[in-house]
Formats: C-alpha cells, sequence, structure tokens
C-alpha cells in the first residue's frame, strides 16, 4: 500500500455562490476511502460554509450543508476554523455546525471537529502538510 | 524544506494575497503568477505589506506574467523574477506546493 | 520528480488552464514525469473538441490534446464536474443516454480518486485555479 500522506484541503470561499464549497467537499468524501491523514481547514468565506441554518428552498438550489456533519462518520474530524476570519465576519463557533466524531478507541465518546485556530497555528499546520487542494 | 505558496489574483481584487501573507510560515516562499505580478509591484496601497513579508519570506514573480502586463519597469527591489523554467524548479525545491486562488 | 497537475478552470476564462499549460510543458522540457493533469470544476471544459477559437490565438484544447499524445500524458476529467457541464465521451453517452459526444482527444473521464491518487502518487501536486 502507498505511503500515508498528509491531505489538506483548503476552503475559502462562501456556499452556493460559486460551487467550489460543494465541490471541494465531494472530493474529502471520496478521499476518505484512500485512508490518507486528511484535515480540512476553513478560511476567509469558506467559514461561511459551516454556518447552521442554511434554507436553500428559496434559491432553488440543493443544501449540501448536512454533508459537513457526515465528515465524522468518515473519519474527517480535524476540521481547523481560522479565528480571524470568524472574527473578521462577526462569527463565532456559536453560529457554526457542531460538528462531532465518535472515537472508538475511547468507547465512542463523542468529540468536537472543529478546532478554531489563530492565523499562526493555522499557518503552522499547513507547513506540516505534504498536499495541499485548493478549490 | 518548506512549502511553496503560489499566488494568481491582483491584490486589488480579491484577498487571495492578504490571506497568503497572513498564513505563510517564516521561511516559506511566495510566487506571484498571472494577475498575482501585481502585487510585486512599487508604489501600490500592497508594497508596504508585501515588503514586510520579504523580511522572513523569499517573494518570487513570474516574468512572462510580468511582461504580459507591461510593468517590468515597476517591480519592487527584493522581488526575485523568475521564469517558466525556475518556476518549476521552485515547485522541485519545495517539498509542498500551496495554490492561493 | 514525478508532478501531478490539477486544472481548476476552463479555456479562456481563466489564465489558469494556460499557465497549467505552460507549467506542465516547462516541466516536461526539464525532463520530469508528468503523473497526471486532472481537470475539476469548470475545469473539465478544456475537454470539448468542439470549440472553435479564433486562429490568431492559441487553440487550448488542441494544445493539451497534442501535448499528451507528444509526451503519453494521462489528461483526466472528472466524471461528477463532467456530468454536470456536458462533457461526455462515449461510455458516459450510451450510459446516460445521450445524442452524442464530445470529449477531445487525449482526454479520458474518470473519478475523483485519480485526483487523490494524483497527490498520493506523485513528488508534488500543483494547483491551477481562480
Amino acid at each position: 500500500m502507498s505511503e500515508t500522506k498528509k491531505f489538506l484541503y483548503v476552503n475559502r470561499r462562501a456556499p452556493y455562490g460559486t460551487i467550489y464549497a460543494w465541490e471541494s467537499l465531494e472530493v474529502v468524501l471520496i478521499g476518505a476511502a484512500f485512508e490518507q491523514d486528511v484535515a480540512l481547514a476553513f478560511v476567509d468565506d469558506g467559514v461561511y460554509q459551516l454556518v447552521k441554518g442554511q434554507d436553500t428552498a428559496g434559491i432553488g438550489m440543493k443544501n449540501f450543508s448536512p454533508t459537513y456533519a457526515a465528515l465524522g462518520d468518515y473519519d474527517i474530524n480535524k476540521i481547523y476554523v481560522e479565528k480571524e476570519s470568524l472574527e473578521a465576519r462577526g462569527l463565532t463557533l456559536d453560529d457554526l455546525q457542531h460538528l462531532v466524531w465518535e472515537d472508538e478507541d475511547e468507547d465512542y465518546a463523542e468529540k468536537d471537529s472543529i478546532k478554531v485556530v489563530s492565523s499562526a497555528e493555522l499557518a503552522e499546520l499547513m507547513e506540516q502538510q505534504d498536499v495541499v487542494l485548493s478549490f | 524544506m518548506t512549502m511553496l505558496h503560489t499566488v494568481n489574483k491582483s491584490p486589488f481584487e480579491k484577498d487571495s494575497m492578504a490571506s497568503c501573507l497572513r498564513l505563510s510560515a517564516d521561511g516559506s516562499s511566495i510566487i506571484l503568477i498571472e494577475d498575482g505580478v501585481y502585487a510585486a509591484l512599487e508604489g501600490t496601497a500592497m508594497s508596504d505589506s508585501v515588503k514586510a513579508a520579504m523580511k522572513n519570506r523569499k517573494v518570487y514573480a513570474l516574468q512572462e506574467d510580468i511582461n504580459a502586463r507591461g510593468v517590468q519597469g515597476k517591480v519592487m527591489d527584493g522581488i526575485e523574477q523568475v521564469d517558466y523554467a525556475g518556476f518549476v524548479k521552485l515547485v522541485t525545491e519545495h517539498d509542498k506546493v500551496q495554490s492561493w486562488v | 520528480m514525478k508532478l501531478s497537475i490539477q486544472v481548476n478552470e476552463g479555456p479562456y476564462q481563466h489564465q489558469a488552464s494556460d499557465t497549467a499549460f505552460n507549467f506542465t510543458k516547462t516541466a516536461i522540457e526539464a525532463g520530469h514525469e508528468i503523473f497526471r493533469v486532472f481537470f475539476y470544476h469548470d475545469g473539465v471544459n478544456n475537454g470539448t473538441r468542439y470549440t472553435t477559437p479564433p486562429q490568431d490565438d492559441r487553440n487550448v484544447v488542441n494544445r493539451w490534446s497534442e501535448l499528451a499524445e507528444a509526451h503519453d500524458l494521462d489528461l483526466v476529467i472528472c466524471v461528477a464536474a463532467a456530468q454536470r457541464r456536458g462533457i461526455v465521451d462515449e461510455g458516459e453517452q450510451s450510459r446516460n443516454g445521450k445524442d452524442g459526444n464530445n470529449i477531445a482527444p487525449g482526454f479520458r473521464i474518470s473519478g475523483l480518486g485519480q485526483l487523490i491518487e494524483a497527490g498520493i502518487q506523485a513528488d508534488r501536486l500543483v494547483v491551477f485555479g481562480d
């Protein structure tokens, strides 16, 4: 089997205005099957993707936000949200979906998948990656 | 070995350059390509922040894109121009690439 | 070195496909191996054979096809993105009941797994987008 690489998916765009948010999620879901060390970063308008309460009925587009809640089931539990991006947009963690995963090493204890990190912390995390996908 | 960041949008059009500057680690490199080369120019609202970044990051600009846009004479001191062969070389000399689109 | 390239935008609308092409060509000339060029989002539109650009400008689609032929490149178009945007090969034509297909020579349609594999197998993945 090939080596395990650290894959980072960087999301910087809002949902619905363009397709990048949804199509990048499709890569994440397919990519989950490859058992690499996956992390997601939400930066700039990307933080809007995680805002809860999306209702797309009026715009006639599929509401894909429930997909984020399923990420934990795909073993994707390293979701980094940049603090500065949230603050610039007047958002807090409370505005975002509560994403969780079940840690089978701790009796399936439910843990938070989202970690709000500073720019400096995120820069360091990015530097540690092997493959970075931008959409 | 460190990361090579690419920025291809004008800093006056999108926040990609600003975000790259905020999120690129010390010691990493940035190459400006396509409309991103406008961030390499002297005398703009971006020049000071790019100069500040140059203190701990190496900033390159793709010569072919600078020439295409007719701004060869305005590139800031300290920005190293490379051609496509130089761009390819930078990719191999850094251990991963992050594109700020 | 083994390089993989991702192209996120279609021909002409953005410079991404041009820059990706120039980069890929230069990398080949420098002796590197191109593991795969993966076209995603509107990038799949680089794979239609029905463009007729003006004669006095570059032919984005054809030069990808020609480069692929000259160097046995693997140009892969994402099937999900292609279905959304109407890039069709013979297999997709019959599977989805279309009355024709439009894929350009040298391109093949396949799944997103090919992109992940491109990231795993190559030494570097470079993304060209907007």
